[in-house]
């Protein structure tokens, strides 16, 4: 059980590297599974024959796995200041109810709420509902809710956006009977 | 000092042992019969009548006419051996004899295992008696680097379960790149009552409710030490898990920690920590909170500062006098952390400047003029670790300053093969002509020079450690053109004393051939994305002796290669090849040929097109401790 989770931490160190595409996408480089060195295309390898190119490519190469060899403990300990100094990146925690795991997602990624929905319902693999500014998420068992700074459990899709991205600390999906409370329909 | 080295370096070895030529004696147990009287002749002839006559004196059993020869002998054999530390010596003396065998296994009471599938768990407890501290390394380092399945292996349970039963008296476990999980460490807290120390480097499986057991249940704890481990965040309040009383606690770091920690429980268990010396936070600690803990406990002499920033804006009224808490610290020699730098208040530290011989900004973006500064002030300096931001204006002037300096690692800002590179040969000569007690070096740059290479290996003879990472795969001298052949050839040459060596750039043949010629203490070598031909790889497994740990990734050697170097795998730690040319025949061969090697062959394709083709080669020697 322990392992599960920790493979799962180590496939999400990857997400946290840069690279274009949405986090939950399938991964091009991947670890774990497959020793194989997935390079994208073969242009890269033609680019490494010849010697005194590297430095005047214009696309960046594909990331070799594991290359350079910096452990991924201190790449993401130096990726976390990377991305606050180029005012990047906003990692908040994702768990939803009954899912032995936690996710974590990339909040600055998304422009708006229903973005933000398609990814999660992604992720998760559920449904959401529709929102509706009284009565909160109707025609689902699930509902997104975050831990805003005071440390409160705020539905999602109230705020604005910026708003929420601000003071977003944590997401939780819940499920079920805790719902009710919340004002959801049935 | 040796001991802040040792806490740093993160391969360190016991660069103090030759091989030994194991050959099959290391791995053919001697038989359980009773010595006969041959055993007895080899040692009678050196041991003169008067060592007989202490002996009989001295010896516990009773007294008869006629001792038999065998406890006489083991009874000196016991006395003299206790005083054997190195694991070489010992590992000598137990190849004697099967009565020094015995004796050296009764003694010997701190176990190093360099590969946790050389032996099994019950191999080390019925082979030694009355272990106390065990050293025990698992996957290979390519394993940091992805290279590996997650779930490979590397368990401690079977080590720890053994260990309960055998070991009562266990004191220390000291565990690199092992999978540890909860479960282990809470047998581990309830079956060794005088436990003294816990070490984990580069581990995983485990989180902060492992770590509670520990705290909690070891009460004679002096060392906890969280290395660069991924632990998990089971939002458990482990630090109030520390018993009520005084603690024996010397050094407590967890630094590596991703989990806020309960400030006001850390502010008593330091309080309450009178014997602690070493104390190395994690980055949920802030500026403040660290200002208070100095206060409290000026005796420290390794200190890790946390993250050195606030989270909330600064209290415009009185700011904490920082500069006055390391004024305090009159003790610290060792500073690490900054891992959320704020810069403006890195001047706090100059009142310990002075006094610093271990220095690790490596995971601060300190810009150049930042950092100066403060550089100019470590005149004795011997260990600094940094990030390139300090480019090669920052290395000047620890040319300038650091005379004493003995290791320095650069790690890359920006840890991609085309990013800019604020660290060049500029650097590199400059720290050569500096710093000439230079042994140790790791350094990642995206441009080199063999000029600056050749520089070094002139000026740094005293270079035991030299790793050059050239990030741009197969990058050659950017101002010749030409291949890094030379430059690492003159470190092979002219560094006499070299053990560890890691290449990168564009390298043919040659630079093999000379690793080959001149590498003859080289025990440990990386090699990435180089050579021409199976050519530069036999010249390394035919020319280098010593040779004990291979690891070679993305580089053109295939089968013939490989079998160059059949004579010589019974004899080393390790061989690792990752994408190489290697077929599942010639690995299947090697194992067939060579009973006593473990060949393990990972992930290879499962198509049918590539199925010969391996992926993965990692072998060991199986029934050597090493």
């Amino acid at each position: 059980m322990e392992k599960v989770g920790d493979y799962d931490e180590l496939v999400n160190l990857k997400a946290t590297e840069l690279r274009l595409g949405l986090p939950g996408t399938e991964e091009t480089v991947s670890c774990g599974k497959s020793n194989k060195r997935a390079l994208p295309d073969d242009d890269t390898e033609k680019e490494i024959e010849s010697t005194g190119k590297t430095e005047t490519a214009s696309p960046p190469k594909a990331q070799i796995v594991g290359w350079p060899p910096v452990r991924s403990y201190r790449r993401n300990s130096i990726q976390t200041k990377k991305n606050e100094s180029e005012g990047q990146g906003n990692y908040v925690k994702v768990s939803m109810d009954g899912a032995p795991y936690l996710r974590k997602i990339d909040l600055t990624v998304y422009k708006k709420y229903p973005e933000l929905m398609k990814s999660l319902e992604n992720m998760f693999k559920f449904s959401v509902g529709e929102y509706f500014e009284r009565e909160g998420y109707k025609g689902s068992d699930f509902v997104p809710t975050y831990e805003d700074k005071d440390g409160d459990w705020m539905l999602v899709g109230d705020v604005p956006w910026e708003m929420f991205v601000s003071s977003c600390k944590r997401l939780r999906i819940m499920k079920g009977s805790e719902v009710k409370g919340l004002g959801c329909g049935v | 000092m040796t001991q802040d080295r040792s806490e740093m370096s993160e391969d360190d070895d016991d660069q103090r042992s030759p091989p030994l030529d194991l050959r099959s004696a290391a791995i053919a147990e001697p038989c359980s019969s009773s010595s006969s009287s041959s055993s007895l002749v080899v040692v009678a002839d050196s041991t003169p009548n008067k060592s007989r006559n202490c002996i009989s004196s001295s010896s516990s059993g009773t007294l008869t006419s006629q001792p038999f020869p065998d406890h006489v002998l083991e009874n000196v054999l016991e006395n003299v051996l206790q005083f054997l530390d190195s694991r070489c010596d010992r590992n000598a003396a137990s190849l004697v004899c099967k009565s020094w065998w015995r004796v050296e296994a009764s003694t010997r009471s701190e176990v190093f295992i360099g590969n946790c599938y050389a032996l099994s768990p019950a191999r080390l407890t019925q082979r030694f008696k009355r272990v106390s501290s065990l050293v025990l390394k698992g996957k290979p380092r390519f394993a940091d680097f992805n290279l590996m399945p997650p779930d490979w292996g590397a368990n401690f349970a079977p080590w720890v379960s053994t260990m309960a039963k055998s070991y009562p008296w266990l004191e220390k476990v000291d565990l690199k790149r092992m999978f540890v999980t909860d479960d282990d460490l809470a047998l581990l807290a309830e079956s060794f009552p005088g436990f003294k120390e816990l070490i984990l480097v580069c581990c995983e499986g485990f989180g902060t409710s492992g770590i509670a057991i520990v705290a909690n249940k070891c009460r004679k704890l002096k060392v906890l030490d969280l290395i660069e481990s991924e632990v998990t965040d089971d939002e458990v309040d482990w630090i109030s898990c520390f018993p009520e009383d005084v603690t024996c606690l010397e050094s407590l770091a967890f630094d590596c920690v991703e989990a806020p920690i309960n400030f006001k429980a850390l502010e008593g268990l330091v309080a309450r920590s009178p014997f602690l010396k070493k104390l190395r936070l994690n980055r949920f600690v802030s500026l403040v909170e660290l200002h208070r803990l100095l206060l409290g406990a000026p005796q420290l002499t390794s200190l890790g500062t946390g993250s050195f920033s606030h989270d909330e804006e600064p209290q415009s009224e009185q700011e904490p006098d920082y500069a006055a808490a390391f004024r305090a610290c009159k003790s610290v020699v060792c500073l690490s952390g900054f891992r959320e730098l704020m810069p403006e208040y890195l001047p706090a530290i100059y009142p310990v400047c002075a006094n610093l011989t271990s220095l690790n900004f490596s995971y601060a973006n300190i810009s150049p003029d930042m950092f100066k500064p403060i550089i100019q002030n470590c005149h004795k300096l011997q260990v600094f670790w940094a990030l390139d931001s300090i480019c090669d204006e920052g290395l000047q002037a620890v040319a300038e300053t650091c005379k004493e300096l003995r290791e320095l690692r650069i790690f890359p800002f920006d840890p991609r093969e085309d990013s800019e590179g604020p660290v060049s040969e500029v650097g590199l000569q400059a720290i050569s002509e500096g710093c000439r007690k230079l042994e140790s070096i790791l350094y990642f740059c995206q441009r080199m020079t063999n000029a600056a290479v050749i520089a070094m290996s002139e000026n740094c003879t005293e270079l035991t450690v030299f790793r050059l990472c050239i990030m741009g795969r197969h990058r050659p001298d950017h101002v010749t053109g030409k291949p890094m052949d030379e430059g690492f050839g003159a470190i092979v040459k002219n560094c006499k004393k070299l053990t560890r060596l890691a290449v990168s750039g564009l390298l043919t043949d040659q630079a093999f051939r000379y690793m080959g010629e001149y590498g003859k203490l080289v025990r440990t070598l990386s090699v990435a994305f180089a050579g021409d031909s199976d050519m530069a790889l036999r010249h390394v497994l035919e020319g280098c002796p010593r040779l004990q740990k291979l690891e070679i990734r993305d580089s053109p050697f295939g089968d013939a290669a490989l079998r160059s170097g059949m004579h010589r795998y019974y004899n080393m730690r390790f061989v690792w090849m990752s994408a190489c040319s290697l077929s599942r025949g010639c690995c299947k061969d090697i194992a067939s040929e060579m009973p006593n090697l473990v060949v393990e062959v990972i992930g290879s394709d499962d198509d049918d097109e590539n199925r010969d083709y391996v992926e993965t080669l990692y072998m060991w020697n199986n029934g050597c401790m090493f």
